[in-house]
């Protein structure tokens, strides 16, 4: 099998400091991977390199596209990354209303993409929307709604909806429970597992929350300083943590 | 006073300039081309755009008719063409088959255009993407990269607030399936008409802006195919003279809630009631003439 | 019977009869001459001539009286009449350091070489409104001093030579001209001042009120403000060197303001800059605290979010010829783009009450 994201020696830097550095690894169809660390670790910075939001120093960003197979998305001009962008890729932020279009209806929210890559029938997508305001749980009677009057779970589910609408191959997400309560997050951690496999989603998860990975990632990375430290498959790295760093984190979360 | 300024008032540098741009505008239809506009002297919003394009096509031999909301007689047409008159000295008319050069502002004459003439628009706020997202700066690179995804968003949040796209007037179009324009707030009623034998430019003076729409473009007002774009109008006849088919105005006559439609168009009305179409209200035109 | 639209022409004729007389007013006062607002309206006649672009007292008095003291009625007769004079070529960039000066002060040094220069100034006047000025406007003739022959340094120059403050970098290169290319962004410094130095003075002094106020707040000081004349001078290609065109008075104002320096630079001071045509000193000030608030980003600074950082916003609302022209359309008719309005109002609530009815019926 073919990876469907390959990430060869990314490297960033802000001035003097690094941002992340010599970042190398494979991504395979509907493979979770988590990246975990503390804040300043070079994760966030990562993942918008990886998303195009950021531009690089250096290294290689490889998706497997439809038309022409694997092609550098660093090097691709800027409207075929767009088109990447509201096509095969998602971005999940971590605040809804970085994401989210908050002076429009959870329809239009939802439907934008469908319309950005062509769809002209009102109709289709307004149904379209109610689905997937189901398959994350809001109620379609809310369909009209701006997301100004949702919850913070609502905001941060509707903005998945708004995202996997288009049935993307693979999807960014940036700390996906980071502002939400307990409670709401074991929920939203839910629905999300349950999209994943339902889906057959690839998806590379941006967390500091170790019980986030545990529950969606195959994989992880863990970051320090701008360096991977230590890869592996989730339980393993988890369970058997080999770096003292990755030790240090998991006995943290433990201690809670 | 004639002899203090050039022909048409703008010198021909500058005219040279707008010319240029004009001829980018054809060549690339739709495409909101930017242009060093002048300090006119008609407040800006008032025609200025409109004005230095009709000045820099305008040959001494055109005739020039002016008209503003459809009527050679508003206020705002009269002072436009009384400043071509005075500083260019050309013929003026108000009968759309004799003229060469037609500013107009907010509407589409009725009679059809010919290949001969050009229709020369005032534009407010050239960039239909402005309400949706403010700055320039991206709304250009929306251009550039033809996303239009925000454009069908407005459209869609109209209907499911409204039941109905609930915008009537400047109109988005997609023009030769690329650009997505804005045909100046003329009514939607007039956007079937944006494909015509006239050669048609689009000039807004203070955004600095030139487009334009070379003859028989292909323009398309943007829709859903459950929610096809419909070209409305009042649903009555003209009361002068009689047309079922004219953009009316709606004119209140007294304060008990009386009032009448009149064409928009005053030269299309005029020369019907010439050729004895007589409205509801209306009188023979001999009667009216004495 | 039909006459609302008509008549426009008759009604246009009548308008501008009427406003003639209601700008000549009582015809038992006397008429203004345009040499007395020249004199004794300078101030009015400096703000028309610098946002008007255009340096020509007698040309800016005229459109003060024609306008009726509307200063920005004034501004745009002068803006149209600049787009119809032909351009010949261009001066020399003028050297301030040359300047007459009439007024020099500095707010970050108590004497320098050149000395402190008050000038007439309503700085320390008493804002006492002063009833023996209707009755009789004559002055006695203020005191008198020898000038000192010579150019006088800048003030930020004495900081220069300690590397105190940022040098900022020469060029020979010709600025873009907002008067004759569109406005691009992002723009350039020199561009950046062109828009502020003709634009709206109310506009630039709340812009710049805001940046004292903590809206990208810039710590400014007045390096130094002068006000004199200037020597204009014109290469002659014919000649093949300069000549003095004439003289202009102009404005200049320098802020010094702190910057905290980054890893690669130690920490200096920055400048703003401001540049107006005639005594314009508020204008000149509120230009450079403006100017320096939106070269955040080559100090490297935070963006705020602050209205005066935007620059987009800033130099497409500084003008005040365009904003007013806009605004005041809205009186044009709109008879066409209302009357869709209506009929859709209509349709929609003919269709909203069509969908009630049966509910009512039942």
């Amino acid at each position: 099998m073919t990876p469907l994201f390959q990430v060869k020696n990314l490297t960033k830097f802000y001035g003097n400091r690094i941002g992340c550095k010599n970042v190398s690894f494979d991504l395979y169809p509907g493979e979770v991977m988590g990246i975990v660390g503390e804040s300043g670790s070079g994760k966030s910075t990562l993942l918008n390199c990886l998303a195009g939001h950021l531009a690089p120093d250096a290294g290689e960003v490889l998706f497997d596209t439809r038309a022409d197979g694997m092609r550098d998305t660093v090097t691709m001009s800027e409207p075929e990354r767009r088109m990447l962008g509201r096509t095969d890729w998602a971005f999940v932020h971590q605040h809804a209303r970085d994401g989210l279009r908050m002076g429009v209806s959870a329809g239009g929210n939802v439907g934008e993409r469908l319309m950005a890559v062509g769809a002209r029938h009102y109709g289709d997508i307004r149904h379209k929307a109610i689905d997937w305001l189901g398959r994350v749980e809001i109620n379609a009677e809310r369909i009209d709604d701006r997301p100004s009057a949702f919850s913070g779970g609502m905001q941060q589910r509707l903005q998945i909806a708004r995202n996997l609408v288009t049935g993307p191959r693979l999807v960014f997400m940036d700390e996906p429970t980071g502002g939400l309560d307990v409670s709401v997050q074991a929920r939203l951690l839910d629905l999300l597992r349950g999209l994943v496999r339902e889906m057959g989603l690839s998806a590379i998860i941006v967390t500091h929350d170790l019980a986030v990975v545990r529950l969606l990632a195959d994989r992880l990375m863990v970051m320090k300083d701008g360096h991977v430290v230590e890869t592996g498959l989730t339980d393993q790295v988890l369970d058997d943590p080999q770096h003292g760093y990755t030790q240090l984190l998991v006995s943290s979360v433990l201690q809670v | 006073m004639n002899q203090e300024y050039n022909f048409a008032y703008l010198d021909e540098q500058t005219k040279r300039m707008i010319r240029r741009a004009i001829l980018k505008g054809l060549a690339i239809p739709g495409y909101q081309v930017p242009f060093a506009s002048r300090e006119m002297p008609m407040p800006y919003g008032w025609g200025t755009g409109g004005v230095q394009v009709s000045a820099s096509v305008l040959t001494p031999e055109d005739t020039m008719k002016v008209i503003d909301q459809g009527a050679d007689d508003t206020t705002n047409a009269v002072s436009i063409r009384k400043f071509f008159e005075k500083t260019a000295g050309v013929a003026t008319s108000e009968e759309t088959a004799k003229a060469d050069v037609i500013q107009t502002r907010h509407r589409i004459p009725e009679e059809d255009l010919r290949e001969d003439q050009i229709l020369v628009y005032q534009v407010p706020i050239p960039e239909p993407l402005r309400f949706l997202e403010p700055r320039e700066t991206e709304t250009r690179k929306m251009h550039a990269l033809e996303e239009y995804g925000l454009m069908h968003v407005k459209l869609y949040e109209d209907i499911s607030k409204n039941g109905a796209i609930s915008t009537s007037y400047a109109y988005p179009v997609k023009v030769e399936g690329r650009y997505v324009m804005d045909p100046s707030p003329i009514p939607k009623f007039d956007n079937p008409k944006l494909e015509m034998a006239a050669i048609q430019l689009f000039g807004a003076g203070r955004e600095q802006r030139i487009y334009a729409l070379p003859p028989y473009t292909k323009v398309v007002s943007l829709d859903f195919e459950d929610y096809p774009f419909e070209a409305s109008k009042a649903d009555h006849a003209c009361d002068l003279c009689g047309s079922e088919t004219s953009y009316l105005d709606e004119v209140i006559m007294d304060d008990a809630g009386g009032r009448m439609f009149v064409c928009s168009d005053t030269d299309f009305c005029h020369s019907r009631r010439a050729a004895g179409h007589v409205g509801a209200q209306g009188v023979p035109f001999e009667e009216d003439a004495a | 019977m039909y006459v609302a639209v008509k008549g426009g022409e008759k009604a246009i004729d009548a308008a501008h009869a009427w406003l003639a007389e209601e700008r000549r007013g009582d015809v038992n006062v006397p008429e203004l001459s345009v040499e007395q607002i020249r004199e004794q309206m300078t101030l009015a006649v400096n703000r028309v001539m610098a946002e008007g672009s255009l340096y020509d007292p007698d040309l800016a008095a005229l459109a003060i009286k024609q306008s009726r003291g509307d200063l920005i009625e004034a501004i745009f007769l002068i803006r149209a009449y600049r787009t119809t004079l032909p351009r010949f070529g261009s001066t020399n960039p003028v050297d301030t350091e040359a300047m007459q000066c009439d007024r020099r002060i500095s707010a970050t040094f108590k004497d320098a070489p050149g000395g402190q220069i008050l000038g007439p100034t309503f700085d320390y006047t008493h804002r006492l409104l002063d009833f023996k000025l209707a009755a009789d406007g004559e002055a006695p003739e203020a005191p008198r001093r020898e000038t000192q022959a010579g150019p006088v340094p800048h003030i930020t120059d004495f900081l220069n030579k300690e590397g105190l403050i940022q040098t900022e970098a020469d060029s020979d290169e010709t600025p873009r001209d907002l008067t004759r290319e569109p406005l691009e962004l992002p723009a350039d410094r020199a561009l950046r001042l062109q828009s502020l130095t003709r634009g709206d003075e109310g506009f630039i002094l709340g812009m710049a009120y805001s940046t004292q106020r903590g809206y990208a707040r810039n710590h400014a000081f007045v390096g130094e403000l002068r006000i004199g004349t200037c020597a204009v001078e014109m290469d002659i290609p014919e000649l093949g060197f300069a000549v003095e065109i004439g003289e202009i008075e102009l404005t200049e104002c320098e802020t010094v303001n702190q910057f905290a320096g980054s890893k690669s630079e130690p920490p200096q001071f920055t400048r703003g800059y401001g540049l107006v045509f005639g005594q314009t000193e508020r204008k000149a000030i509120s230009m450079a605290l403006v100017d320096r608030a939106l070269r955040w980003k080559e100090m490297g600074e935070d963006n705020m979010g602050a209205p005066a950082q935007d620059e987009e916003f800033v130099l497409y609302h500084a003008d005040n010829i365009q904003a007013t022209g806009f605004l005041e359309h809205i009186k044009l008719p709109h008879y066409v783009d209302f009357q869709s309005e209506l009929e859709l109002v209509r349709k929609m609530r003919a269709e909203a009450q069509a969908q009630t009815m049966p509910e009512a019926a039942e």
